[in-house]
C-alpha cells in the first residue's frame, strides 16, 4: 500500500532533490484566509503540507505557533473544520499529500474510529501527534497504521541508537527528526550535528528523514537539505501570516501572498542543495 | 450486568504502562521520552534504597518538621455538634503545607540523577514556595513558573520564592493559572534536558509523577491512621480532602483505600456553580481527556480543547485533576464532591475564629464539606479533615472577598 506521501518522496528522490515541507495551522486567522494560504502552497514549491490542528495547551510549541493556534481558534476553528479544510483543498489537488499535526486531545474527543475514517475522506495521508511516543502506539498509531494512513514519528535528539528501532517501528511516510531539544521556533541548532543525526537515522531506517524545527531562511533550507530527505518550515510561515495581521487580526496585506512569497524563496534554496553539496 | 468486579486491593496501581485502569499514561513529546523512562527507573532503584529512605525520614523530621500534628478540633466540633473532627495538620509542616513532603524526596531524587537545575510550576504559590526552598537547601538554581494571574493575587508568596534565591517567570499564556504553568514548564524542559529536573508538584503528569508524588505524600495518611488508632483505639469514619492535582489528598487517602468503612470523600472547587464554566470541578462536570502528559477527567469542550476554568483558590484552579483520582472516582471508592467560593469563604472565617487557625483557602473547602456532614453524624462518629496548608498566603484574597482593604 502506498500513500500520497510515499509516492510524493519517492518522486522526489529520482530527482535528486530533498522535499519542502511546509507547515500552516489550519483556521489562522480565519478558516476562508487559511484555506486560500493552503491552496498557494504547492505552486509556490511545497512538496508536502502539515496542516495544524490547534490545540488550546501546545506544550511543544513556541510562541508564533501558540499565537497561531490561538488566533485559529478564536476565528471558530475546531478539527471537524480542519478535515473540511482538507477536503475542500483536496477537491482541487490530488497529489500533495497533506499531514495533519497537533497533539491528540482534540482527536481522542472526537472519537479516534470516526476520525480515522473522516480524515481518510477528507484526503489525509498522514498524521504527527506530538504527544504520543510509542509508548502509547495502541492509542492512534496502530488503529491509523490499519486505516491506511500514515503514523509519521519524531525522533529526537534525546532518542539514542538504543530506543531508535522502538522509536521507527510503526513510522510510517517519513520520520521526522526535530533538529534540537525544545519548542517550535527556537534558533537552529549546529547543521553539522543535525546532518551527523540524519546519517544516524538512516542507519537504521530506509524511510525518508526529514528535519524541522528552527529552519526559518532558504539559506538554512539549504543547508540541512544536503543531507535529509526533507525539510519543514513552520514558524518563519506562520510568522509571514503573523506579519501581514494588524494589532486587531485585521489584514493588512494579503496572507497567501505573503506566505507563496517566502515559500518560493524556501524552495530554491531546497532545490539548490543537493547542487550545492556536490560542488 | 457488565460492571467489573471490586478490586482485591485499591493500592496496586498503577500497571507497568503507568496506568490506572485508563487513566494515567505517557502522553509526553519523544524528547521527553528518554528522561521519563530514566526517571521512572531512578525512581525505581531510590525508594527501595535504604540510604535514599534514611535521608529522606532525617529531613522529614529535623527539617520539615514531622510527623504533622492530628490536632482535635474541639471548637469547630462543638460549634457544629456532630461527629468529632479532627485536622492533620499540613499546615504546621515548614514551609506551611504539605508540598515539603513532596520536594524533599524529589529533590533527593534530583541530587541522585546528577541533575544540575530545578524547574518547578505552581499555582497558589505553596509548590513553588517549597521547591525554592528545598533547592535553596540543596544549592540548586531554581526557575518557578507561575500564571500571572497568580503572580497578582499570591504576591506574598511570589516575594518568599524570590528570597529563597529562585526565579519567578510569570506566565501569561491562557488565564494565566497553574494550567499555563505547567505548559510553560514543560517547554522548559523539553529545552533543557540534559540537566534540569522537573519537580512537578502534583501527583498528576506522566508516570512515574503520580505514583511518586503519591508516594512521597502518603506519609500524610500513614501517620493519620497510625494517630488516631492511639488517640481513639480506631479508624475514623470520614476523611475528607480538597482535590486540585490532588496531591494532599491522595496522600491522605492512599494508606485508607482498603479499609473499607472508611468513607472517604474528596472536595473539587466548584467556584461560583457548576451550571457555568466558572468551576474546577473536572471530575462532577468533565470528562476524561488528555493533557499534560496523562489521561485524566478534564474541563475542556466538545471540540477537545481544555477551558480554564475558576476558583477562589489558586491551588485548586486547574483545569484537570491526577488520574489516580480519576479512576477512583469510576471505581466509586471515593466520592468527589464541590464546595462553591461562597461556602470555603465561610469555613475560612468560621475556622478561623472558633480554632485559632487560619487554613489555606484549598483545606478551607475541605472543611466547608466537612460543616456540611458532621452535624448530621453521631457524636462518637470521627472525621479527619487533611489541613493541607496554612491561610496566610491567603488574607489579601479573602479581604477582597470581604471588601476590606488591608
Amino acid at each position: 500500500m502506498t500513500t500520497r506521501i510515499d509516492r510524493r518522496m519517492a518522486k522526489l528522490k529520482s530527482e535528486g532533490r530533498p522535499a519542502l515541507v511546509t507547515y500552516i495551522m489550519g483556521g489562522d486567522p480565519d478558516y476562508d484566509t487559511s484555506l486560500s494560504v493552503m491552496k498557494a502552497l504547492p505552486a509556490s514549491g511545497s512538496d508536502v503540507i502539515e496542516l495544524g490542528m490547534p490545540f488550546s495547551d501546545p506544550m511543544a510549541d513556541g510562541p508564533a505557533i501558540q499565537a497561531a493556534g490561538l488566533r485559529a481558534l478564536k476565528g471558530g476553528q475546531t478539527l471537524a473544520r480542519t478535515l473540511k479544510m482538507a477536503s475542500e483543498f483536496r477537491a482541487g489537488d490530488d497529489e500533495t499529500p497533506i499531514v495533519l499535526m497537533g497533539y491528540y486531545n482534540p482527536i481522542y474527543i472526537y472519537g479516534v474510529d470516526r476520525f480515522l475514517a473522516d480524515a481518510k475522506a477528507s484526503g489525509i495521508d498522514g498524521l504527527i501527534v506530538v504527544d504520543l511516543p510509542p509508548e502509547m502506539d495502541e492509542e492512534l498509531c496502530i488503529p491509523a497504521l490499519k486505516a491506511g494512513v500514515n503514523f509519521i514519528r519524531l525522533a529526537t535528539p534525546t532518542t539514542d541508537d538504543k530506543r531508535l528501532p522502538k522509536v521507527l517501528e510503526n513510522t510510517s511516510g517519513f520520520v521526522y527528526y526535530v533538529s534540537m531539544t525544545g519548542i517550535t521556533g527556537s534558533a537552529l541548532a549546529d547543521t553539522a550535528k543535525v546532518s551527523a543525526a540524519v546519517s544516524r537515522i538512516k542507519g537504521h531506517t530506509a524511510l525518508p528523514v526529514c528535519v524541522g524545527f528552527g529552519v526559518k531562511t532558504a539559506e538554512q533550507a539549504r543547508v540541512i537539505g544536503a543531507s535529509a530527505d526533507g525539510v519543514v518550515v513552520g514558524t518563519a510561515i506562520v510568522n509571514a501570516i503573523a506579519n501581514v495581521l494588524g494589532p486587531k487580526g485585521e489584514k493588512t496585506a494579503d496572507p497567501a501572498e505573503a506566505v507563496a512569497t517566502l515559500v518560493s524563496g524556501l524552495a530554491q534554496g531546497v532545490r539548490s542543495a543537493r547542487l550545492a553539496a556536490a560542488e | 450486568m457488565n460492571k467489573p468486579a471490586m478490586p482485591n486491593s485499591f493500592r496496586t496501581g498503577p500497571d507497568e504502562q503507568g496506568m490506572f485502569g485508563i487513566f494515567g499514561g505517557r502522553f509526553v513529546a519523544e524528547t521527553l521520552m528518554p528522561l521519563i523512562l530514566d526517571l521512572e527507573e531512578q525512581w525505581s532503584h531510590a525508594k527501595n534504597d535504604p540510604e535514599f529512605k534514611a535521608e529522606l525520614q532525617n529531613l522529614s523530621t529535623h527539617y520539615a518538621g514531622r510527623p504533622s500534628k492530628l490536632y482535635f478540633a474541639e471548637g469547630l466540633t462543638k460549634h457544629l455538634g456532630g461527629a468529632k473532627i479532627y485536622f492533620k495538620r499540613e499546615d504546621l509542616n515548614h514551609t506551611g503545607s504539605h508540598k515539603i513532603n513532596n520536594c524533599l524526596g524529589q529533590i533527593l531524587l534530583a541530587k541522585r540523577m546528577g541533575k544540575k537545575r530545578i524547574i518547578a510550576e505552581t499555582g497558589a504559590g505553596q509548590h513553588g514556595v517549597a521547591s525554592a526552598t528545598v533547592a535553596a537547601r540543596f544549592g540548586y538554581p531554581c526557575v518557578v513558573y507561575m500564571g500571572a494571574t497568580d503572580v497578582a493575587r499570591q504576591s506574598p508568596n511570589v516575594f518568599r520564592m524570590k528570597l529563597l534565591g529562585a526565579e519567578v517567570r510569570p506566565v501569561t499564556s491562557g488565564h494565566g493559572t497553574l494550567k499555563d504553568a505547567m505548559n510553560e514548564a514543560l517547554r522548559d524542559w523539553v529545552t533543557n534536558v540534559e540537566d534540569t529536573y522537573y519537580l512537578i508538584g502534583t501527583a498528576a503528569g506522566p508516570h512515574p509523577y503520580p505514583e511518586m508524588v503519591r508516594d512521597f505524600q502518603s506519609v500524610i495518611g500513614s501517620e493519620a491512621r497510625a494517630q488516631m488508632l492511639e488517640q481513639e483505639g480506631r479508624l475514623p469514619d470520614v476523611i475528607i480532602a480538597a482535590v486540585g492535582g490532588g496531591s494532599n489528598a491522595i496522600g491522605l487517602f492512599h494508606p485508607f483505600l482498603d479499609d473499607k468503612d472508611v468513607r472517604i470523600i474528596g472536595i473539587e472547587a466548584g467556584g461560583r456553580g457548576l451550571d457555568g464554566v466558572e468551576h474546577c470541578a473536572s471530575m462532577n462536570a468533565g470528562r476524561p481527556g488528555v493533557l499534560h502528559g496523562n489521561r485524566t477527567y478534564l474541563l475542556q469542550n466538545a471540540d477537545g480543547q481544555i477551558l480554564d476554568g475558576h476558583s477562589i483558590s489558586a491551588g485548586l484552579d486547574y483545569p484537570g485533576v491526577g488520574p489516580e483520582h480519576s479512576w477512583l472516582r469510576d471505581s466509586g471508592r471515593v466520592e468527589y464532591v464541590p464546595i462553591l467560593d461562597d461556602e470555603a469563604l465561610e469555613a475560612f472565617q468560621l475556622t478561623t475564629r472558633v480554632e485559632g487557625i487560619i487554613p489555606a483557602l484549598e483545606s478551607a473547602h475541605a472543611i466547608a464539606h466537612a460543616m456540611k456532614i458532621v452535624p448530621k453524624m453521631d457524636k462518637d462518629q470521627l472525621v479527619i479533615v487533611n489541613l493541607s496548608g496554612r491561610g496566610d498566603k491567603d488574607v489579601h484574597t479573602v479581604a477582597k472577598m470581604l471588601g476590606m482593604e488591608i
